[in-house]
Parts: C-alpha cells; structure tokens; sequence
C-alpha cells in the first residue's frame, strides 16, 4: 500500500491528518460562533482575534509567568473569556434592540482595535511556541509517522465539541439556553436571569475560541493575523453548516477541513478556495445550509 | 421611531419633498457646495491627494447604494473594486485601451462579477448575507494571489494614464484630476438619479418591509440583484480609476481589510444620506494621509472608530447634521 490514485499514501495520510487538525479549528469556532449567535442574535467578529489572544496569552503565561502549555490550556480561556465578559457588559449589550448588523460592525471594530494592538506590540512575524514535553515524538503506525501532539489535537477538539453538545443538550443549565433561544421573554418571565445567561453564553464562546488558540499555538506561528484569516473561512464554514445545530457545524467543521486536505493533494491551486465554491455550491441548493433551518 | 433600530432608515419627521432633480433644497446647497470644493479644490489641496478621496468617495458611495437603500450590508465590496483595478491596469497596459475604455472595462468585469456573486448571497439575508459577502471576496482575493495576470504580491505596476479619447494626455496631475472629478460627479449623480427614480422607491420599500413589497406583487430578490450588480459597477469603476491614478493595482484593493474601510467610510459620513459616504471617505482618507507614519496604530484607530460610531453615533456626520437641522442630506 504505497501508492493511492496515484499518490504516495504518506503524502495522503499526512494531508488527511492536516485535514482534521484544520477542521478541529473549524469544527471548535463554528461552534463557539454557533452557540453565540444562538443567544445573542449577533454575528461575533471578534472571534478570530480572540482565537489569536488565546495563543497569544499561552504564549505570554510561559515567557513571563514561566507557566506551561497545561496551565494555558486551563488558564488562557478563562482569561481571554473574562475580557469577552467586559467586552459584551460595556459594548455588545448596548445593541440588544439594535438592527443584529451593527453587532457585527461593532465586533468587527473591537477585532481590528485587538489585532492592532498586538500587531504594534508583537510585530507581525510570529512567535514560537513549543510542544510540551509530554506530547513531543511521533507514533509509527505502519503506513505513516503521526506526531504525538497533532493526534492530541484532534482527540480533544473533540472532546470539546462533545462536552459542548453535552452541556446543552443535557443538562439544566443547556435547557435554559435553548429556551431563551426560543423565547428570551418567556424564560425570564420563569425567573431565569436572562441577561447574565446572556454574558456568560457569550464568555464560554470567546473562552472556546482562546481555548482553540491554545491548541493551535505550538502548530501554526503565533502571530496578530493568525485568526482573521481563519475567521473568513469559519464564516464560510458556519454557512454551509447552518447554525441550527451543534452536531451540524461539529460536522461541517471536520468534514470541510477534510475536503481541503484533500484538495491540497489532487489539485493544490483550488486548496484555498475549495470552500468557497462548496459555500456557492451549497448556497445554490439548500439556501438555508446543510443543517439549518430555513 | 424607525431611525434607530433599522439600519441605514430615514430619521422621522423628515418630509420628502422634491425640487430640482428630485434633490431637496438642502440637498441642492451642499451639492454647490461639493462642486464648488471639486472646482477650486486642485489650486488649494495636492491633486493626487484629491483624487485618491474622491475614488474612495464613490466607492463609498456606490456601497451606500446597497446598504443605504436596500438595507443589505455587504462586506466584501473589496472584491468588485480591486478587480475593477485590476482589469482597467491590465487593458491600458497590456491591450494598450484608453483611460475611459480601461475604466468600461473594469466597471464591466465587476458588474458581471457581481451579478453572479450577488445571485448566490441574496438567498440569504441580513447577517448571513454579510458573511457571504465577505467570503466571496475572500475567493476573489485568493484567485488574485494566483491568476497570473494580477502578478501576485508584486501587482500590475506602471499602468499608463495614457491619453483620454486617444487625444488628451492625461499624464500631468491637473488634468487626470479634471477627469477624475468628472467620472465622479458621473457616477455620484448616477447614485442619486437611482435613488430617486420609481426603481429607487421600491427599493426603500423592499428595506423598510420585504414582505408587504413581496406581497405587493414585487419580485425583490430581482430588485435587490439589479441594485447589487449596479452597486458593483460603481465599485469597479472607482477602483478602475484608482488604479489609473496611481498606476498601480495590487492585492490591498481587493483584501477583506479594503471591504471594512469602505464600511468605516460610510458609517461615518451617514448610512443612507447622499452626501455621508463623500464626507466619511474624505474624513477616514485625510486621517490615513496624516497618521501614515504610525503604523498598525491606524488599524486601532479605525477600529475605534468603528466602536464610537456604534454605540454613540449611529447616524454619522451628515446624519448627525442632517437630524439637527431637520433636512435631508
């Protein structure tokens, strides 16, 4: 088993793993988007920026508090999403009764004033991050080399995702989220704080997107524009998906990262606009995208 | 109260009246005035600097056209004015056309750019539409990367003003700033004749309640289609000219970051005024003209910017000013 239509099958396997790594990340912002615009009725811009301040904070935990890759993984989220806190408390919630567009120009300034700053702090060339200690090496699993911290990667992007899914499917605090979707009245007229559930639906989705960061920091450079580029493709991903379900943009997320790793191995030009044309594709077909409601 | 909960909406109590060409009284004094800035502006301001505003002041007006009139925000405007420099640089640098033919051209690839564009996003509305939008013109930018006539991250560079008409040489300053106030006011003028024709009206309708203008027997996803390529025209146009300018087109103009400034600009003038974009476009190009030196500091600004609008100031200059004296700009 060397060759696969043609193509080395390490190549494949590798592209393939690329594949998944880049969906994980698809797979944890579309959802973080998702749970957001749920609740808030509000596109979230500044996804990609906070997705870049998680890497960023891992990155600023070890050089000057010489914590390492765990605590960031634990402390990052919840740093990032305590700014996203302030961020919705003195901002977003001023635009509740506001046409939902001015949400997204709001969010889209607040990401261009972030990666400012860290663009003026940091530069732009990036800076490393290296694997922990623990999750360095690669497995031999016969037909290709896995490395141990991308396999990481991608089990817990997972598990994050479940937990996600779990949180609001089965749980009490899940069912009062999906209530307000439906009927944010009705649920306060219940005696539910509507609006602190509102801060804090809003805090778990940038920590989720920091906590994506995190992951990302020892693959790709951590650098100010490392989310922005992203972002516009999790758009795409997040219209395709339809943000109707969760299972729906953990899916999409994957299965589009995959499409892509593919793509880069049997026509490498399109590999960068591939999800554009399945967004168009699809758009034509379902307008209310694979999974959502129209 | 429709002003503030509806995007790019009328403020109440302000009266349509029509006089000359359907522009207001009010409309008609800050138009003297905005020609008589366009005819002693070049003998006070450095013209290069005054052509670069006022592309940018039509581009930011032919986005105004969709989200002003129609209600739709589109947030990949980037894709039809880059291209539209694109392909003006290409055809009066490599087929050898003349300023005004170049300019056709581009106003021509981003119309039909926009037509198919704009077909795929009006299935979708308001914050879905944005969206897609923006990742269209992500496409677009990524197919610039690579098609081989844009040149990549060099650009088209030394584009020729060549000669206008093939006879007047449009090489010194003054006289590609005539010509480019000239296509402006063309294309400023256009935007307004729109507005006010019986089109016009039912795309105000179609913004203020789709259903009722559905229900009274309009096609909107056409009307919205039509405005969209027109839109897209004009976003060609600008960035033809542009690049004719400056004899350069390159990958800046069609980045997504290109797409928020153009927001910026209208946002700050006035969503839905005729003169905002014009005030906004000069307001956020003179600032860039000023804090060049500071770096990614202008991004913050701008982004500030965008904050401060938001929350605060959500009619923007002409808006603001507009609501004071009770009058339509």
């Amino acid at each position: 088993m060397d060759e696969i239509f043609g193509i080395p099958a390490p190549l494949l396997f590798g592209q393939l793993l690329l594949g998944l790594i880049n969906g994980a990340f698809y797979a944890m912002l579309s959802l973080g988007l998702a749970v957001i615009f749920g609740l808030l009725n509000i596109i979230n811009f500044t996804h990609g920026s906070q997705f870049m301040m998680g890497a960023f904070v891992a990155w600023m935990l070890l050089a000057w508090a010489g914590l390492g890759y765990w605590w960031a993984l634990l402390l990052a989220p919840l740093i990032v999403g305590a700014t996203g806190v302030i961020i919705e408390r003195l901002m977003i919630s001023r635009l509740y009764k506001l046409d939902h567009l001015y949400g997204l120009l709001l969010t889209f300034g607040i990401g261009l004033m972030i990666e400012g700053v860290f663009r003026n702090e940091f530069g732009s060339s990036g800076l490393p991050y290296r694997i922990p200690n623990e999750l360095q090496g690669a497995w031999d699993l016969g037909f290709m080399f896995m490395p141990v911290y991308r396999g990481w990667v991608v089990v817990f992007a997972l598990a994050c995702c479940l937990a996600t899914w779990l949180v609001i499917e089965k749980t009490r605090l899940g069912a009062y989220l999906r209530a307000a979707t439906e009927n944010a009245a009705l649920v306060q007229a219940f005696g539910v704080n509507v609006p602190r559930m509102i801060t804090l639906t809003y805090g778990a989705g940038v920590a989720l997107a920091a906590l994506a960061g995190v992951l990302a920091a020892p693959i790709y450079s951590v650098n100010p524009q490392m989310g922005t580029n992203l972002i516009i493709i999790v758009f795409a991903v997040v219209v395709i998906g339809g943000m109707g379900s969760i299972l729906g943009s953990v899916i999409t997320g994957f299965g589009l990262g995959i499409v892509e790793g593919m793509t880069k191995v049997f026509w490498p030009e399109a590999s960068s606009t591939v999800i554009f044309v399945i967004m168009a594709i699809v758009l034509l077909t379902r307008p209310a995208g694979l999974f959502g409601r129209a | 109260m429709a002003s503030e909960t509806t995007v790019g909406a009328m403020p109440a109590g302000v009266h349509e009246s029509h006089g000359v060409w359907g522009f207001t009284k009010a409309q008609l004094t800050a138009l003297v005035l905005l020609v008589a800035f366009l005819a002693i502006g070049p003998f006070f301001l450095y013209p290069v600097f005054l052509m670069k505003l006022l592309c940018f002041a039509l581009f930011a007006c032919a986005f105004n056209l969709l989200i002003g009139y129609v209600g739709l925000l589109s947030f990949g405007h980037a894709a039809y004015f880059g291209m539209g420099g694109y392909i003006a640089g290409h055809a009066a640098k490599v087929w050898g056309l003349t300023p005004e033919l170049a300019i056709v051209a581009g106003a021509i690839v981003a119309g039909f750019q926009g037509w198919v564009f704009g077909w795929i996003a009006i299935r979708r509305q308001g914050i879905y539409f944005a969206m897609i939008t923006l990742a269209l013109a992500q496409m677009i930018y990524f197919l610039c990367v690579q098609a081989p006539f844009t040149g990549g991250e060099d650009g088209i560079q030394a584009i020729p003003r060549g000669s206008l008409f093939g006879s007047i040489s449009l090489s010194n300053d003054m006289a590609m700033y005539w010509f480019v106030a000239a296509v402006f006011l063309f294309g400023f003028l256009m935007i307004h004749r729109i507005i006010h024709s019986p089109y016009g009206q039912v795309l105000k309708a179609i913004r203020e309640n789709e259903p009722r203008a559905t229900s009274l027997g309009y096609r909107t996803d056409d009307y919205k289609l039509v405005a969209f390529i027109l839109s897209a025209t004009l976003a060609g146009v600008a960035g033809a000219t542009k690049s004719l300018v400056f004899g350069i087109a390159t990958l800046t103009d069609v980045h997504w970051s290109m797409s928020g400034e153009v927001v910026l600009m209208t946002l700050v003038g006035g969503l839905g005024t005729v003169f905002g974009p014009v005030v906004g476009a000069a307001v956020i190009v003179t600032m860039q003209n000023y804090l060049a030196e500071m770096g990614a500091w202008v991004t913050v600004i701008q982004g500030g910017i965008f904050v401060t609008v938001v929350l605060a100031f959500r009619r923007g200059i002409v808006g603001e000013i507009a609501n004071v004296f009770r009058v339509k700009l």
